[in-house]
């Protein structure tokens, strides 16, 4: 085989090639959306985050504005300091309220933001206030037995 | 009883002598890729003979290792009412190890067989001694263009498997059962990340591609110079290198996607 014909196929091969890893990176992965724009970090404080992960989606009514970046166990106060990463073209209210969500009965938990009327903005490095935690589901559980048993309990003796 | 003792210590003193022999060979054709390399058109032909040529058979079983995929997936997933996470479970499973290691495996017995034959024989019909009569250096002129255009051409052999499972996964679930397409593809690109997964699967198939054709250019190097020797090179080159390769696969999965 002489020698262009040799060098034809092999560009056409390794055209193809990075052609395919351009459309994993693209198409399967979300380089096309994620890394795009610059994003600020703030802090929340948690009781408990649940199962709350890294790289966790951060949504504001439904639309993702952040991420998880990192998770700390604050061993003085013993609360949980969940690092995020926003955004930038997106500004939230000094007394926005974090709260910890999970999309459906079994899926995934993230943070939501519930917007409040302050005209503050909370800036780099800030830490949100208010935060509410996961629901355990096994105390909601449990909870509601001891009720259910201590309204029978009631029933008994009168 | 000594004389099994004996024959017991001579085997694995000759296993760890040609695990050095093969080490101080992987250092010999590093040394001397800079040849290979600079004359290009020797590696490009190599890359041609490994790469090109083993297109249909990545491409063919890549698409039917997707399909099979996407079927067998949605069996599970059905039970389970989460048909929409069929994309992730195709794309994840051949990105992050189907694609690197079914296309390496491939590889191994359709490249590293013909690598090792190739060098086997030229070792056989003493080409290789008659190159160094000429002051010609066969690990540079005929070891290491092989060990390059191995090299080369096996993380974009893994990256189309995968690329080309992830069309057949499409197909099935998509066009054929009649999965929702928005979700097959938003529910994909949500899951699967470009570092974590993609430049992983793309790392791992290099570290394959290295093992593969190390083990290839050696075995016919080392290839004992008769047909029958060429024909045990050839199969010790398949079996070992699927061996490294399965192993190697445990070693960085272990790394890349546990913790976190």
């Amino acid at each position: 085989m002489s020698r262009t014909t040799l060098d034809l196929w092999v560009g056409f091969f390794v055209a193809v090639g990075l052609g395919a890893l351009l459309f994993l990176a693209l198409k399967v992965g979300n380089m096309a959306s994620s890394s795009s724009g610059d994003t600020y970090a703030i802090q929340a404080k948690f009781d408990n985050i649940g199962g709350l992960k890294v790289r966790g989606a951060v949504k504001s009514a439904g639309v993702v504005v952040g991420r998880v970046a990192e998770i700390r166990f604050d061993p003085e106060a013993y609360l949980a300091v969940v690092t995020i990463k926003v955004d930038a073209r997106y500004k939230f209210p000094r007394d926005t309220f974090a709260t910890i969500n999970t999309s459906g009965l079994l899926g995934e938990q993230y943070i939501g933001f519930e917007v409040g009327g302050d005209t503050a903005m909370l800036n780099p490095g800030d830490t949100i206030k208010k935060t509410q935690s996961a629901v355990v589901l096994e105390k909601l559980i449990s909870q509601f037995m001891f009720n259910k048993a201590a309204e029978n309990g009631d029933k008994d003796k009168k | 009883m000594v004389r099994a003792l004996r024959g017991l210590g001579q085997r694995v003193t000759a296993a760890i002598w040609r695990l050095g022999y093969a080490s101080r060979f992987f250092l010999a054709m590093l040394l001397h890729s800079g040849t290979a390399l600079r004359r290009l058109h020797l590696t490009i032909r190599e890359i041609y003979f490994t790469g090109v040529l083993s297109l249909i058979i990545i491409l063919v079983s890549g698409m039917f290792v997707g399909m099979v995929l996407a079927l067998q997936g949605y069996d599970t997933l059905a039970r389970y009412g989460s048909t929409e996470a069929l994309g992730v479970l195709v794309s994840l499973s051949l990105v992050r190890e189907l694609g690197p290691v079914v296309a390496a495996l491939l590889f191994a017995s359709r490249a590293g067989s013909a690598i090792t034959a190739e060098i086997g024989m030229m070792k056989a019909t003493e080409q290789l001694s008659a190159m160094e009569m000429m002051a010609v250096d066969p690990i540079a002129r005929v070891v290491a263009p092989r060990f390059w255009g191995g090299v080369m051409s096996m993380p974009l052999l893994a990256a189309l498997f995968s690329a080309m499972g992830i069309f057949g996964g499409y197909l099935v679930g998509v066009q054929l059962i009649g999965v929702d397409e928005g979700s097959f593809w938003s529910q994909m690109q949500a899951s699967v990340d470009f570092r974590e997964d993609i430049l992983n699967g793309v790392i791992k198939s290099f570290v394959f591609g290295i093992i593969v054709s190390w083990v290839a250019v050696f075995e016919g190097y080392d290839a004992e110079p008769t047909a029958e020797g060429v024909s045990g090179a050839t199969t010790r080159t398949v079996v070992t290198s699927s061996l490294a390769i399965l192993a190697a696969d445990f070693i960085l999965t272990a790394f890349m996607f546990t913790g976190t």
